[in-house]
């Protein structure tokens, strides 16, 4: 299980681009693919330990599940995965040009920004 | 205090400080002219057995290899490979289930890599974990015994699908083990398509002449053209 090290490696990712000033992230958006080598339920388990003391506890992990996606040399199309070999489900050819399903992806943070007037 | 939410788009690997650490690590092999593999498999694939094997061959050859082996907890791994008499590092992980880069450039600290021209990078037993994790190698080469089942990498797409390469082991073993060759191929391929396979055993030497002959092979051409890492 290596999903407390993604875990914090995405805590200090969103740490590193707070803007100055925030104290208090509320939700993370990320993107998984199929790929990626990561549980989605261990991961969102370990969010809960990675985030504590931090400005992102309490914060809602959020997390987009992305479906491996090839692109058929015959069909000279993208293709959706059904199963899991690499073949594309229209035509039956292999494939091994990966178009999607490797993210481990940060995409955005909400926080509350203090008012100027109190900042 | 009054507070207002904002959004800020990010757009970030979440392993983006691992991947830079192993960009730099790939840059300064290279210009060393390194050529630098990363073994992945399941614990008790031989991955160690290969390498001992390999790393003598290629001294025969006059090709100079160093190797870094990781581990949860012991140094076993390390001690059998300085058999060989090859520059050899343990990295003991402490219970982490795999290897990440800054740990390939903590332990390659001190060392002259102008003195080698292939390093080995053994990683933790696990066909899980170090998927994600870049370490600056130029291939990564997943294991499969012949007594694993010929349908591992199907249980494990993520690992095989990030390969470069495949090696199989203990080839000695097929038969005993009923191992329906094609079958492993075939799943190899329906993960990886188009991988290059080899089959090995470092018992009896089979497939090692032309296993020895590809990382030699590899090895000139590789690191003599340092803008092929600009991607």
């Amino acid at each position: 299980m290596h999903e407390l090290s993604i875990a914090q490696s995405l805590v200090s990712l969103v740490e590193r681009q707070l803007p100055e000033g925030v104290t208090r992230v509320t939700a993370v958006d990320m993107r998984l693919g199929a790929l990626a080598g990561v549980v989605r339920g261990a991961l969102e388990f370990c969010y809960g330990i990675a985030t504590d003391g931090t400005p992102l506890q309490g914060s809602t992990l959020r997390i987009v599940e992305l479906p491996v996606v090839i692109h058929c040399p015959e069909c000279q199309a993208d293709r959706t995965l059904e199963g899991v070999t690499f073949r594309c489900p229209v035509c039956g050819t292999l494939s091994g040009d990966l178009r999607q399903g490797r993210e481990l992806d940060l995409a955005s943070i909400e926080y509350d920004e203090p008012e100027v007037a109190s900042a | 205090m009054t507070t207002t939410p904002r959004v800020l788009e990010i757009r970030q690997k979440v392993l983006s400080k691992n991947d830079e650490l192993a960009r730099g690590l790939r840059d300064r092999l290279h210009a060393h002219g390194v050529f630098t593999l990363n073994f992945v498999s399941s614990p008790g694939t031989g991955k160690t057995r290969l390498l001992e094997e390999t790393l003598g061959r290629l001294v025969a050859r006059g090709v100079k290899p160093a190797a870094l082996v990781g581990d949860l907890a012991t140094d076993n791994d390390a001690q059998r490979l300085m058999r060989s008499g090859v520059p050899v590092r343990q990295i003991t992980t402490a219970g982490r289930c795999h290897l990440e880069a800054e740990m390939i450039a903590t332990h390659l600290e001190g060392w002259d890599l102008g003195q080698f021209d292939i390093l080995f990078i053994e990683n933790v037993g696990n066909l899980v974990c170090p998927s994600s994790y870049d370490l600056g190698e130029d291939l990564r080469v997943v294991m499969l015994s012949v007594t694993e089942g010929e349908d591992k990498p199907l249980k494990y797409p993520s690992l095989f699908n990030s390969a470069d390469l495949a090696v199989i082991t203990k080839l000695d073993l097929a038969e005993a083990c009923e191992t329906d060759m094609a079958a492993m191929h075939q799943n190899l391929q329906a993960i990886r398509p188009g991988i290059r396979v080899f089959e090995t055993s470092a018992k009896t030497g089979a497939g090692m002449d032309e296993w020895i002959a590809f990382l030699v092979e590899q090895q000139r051409i590789r690191p003599a053209a340092p803008e092929a890492t600009a991607e």
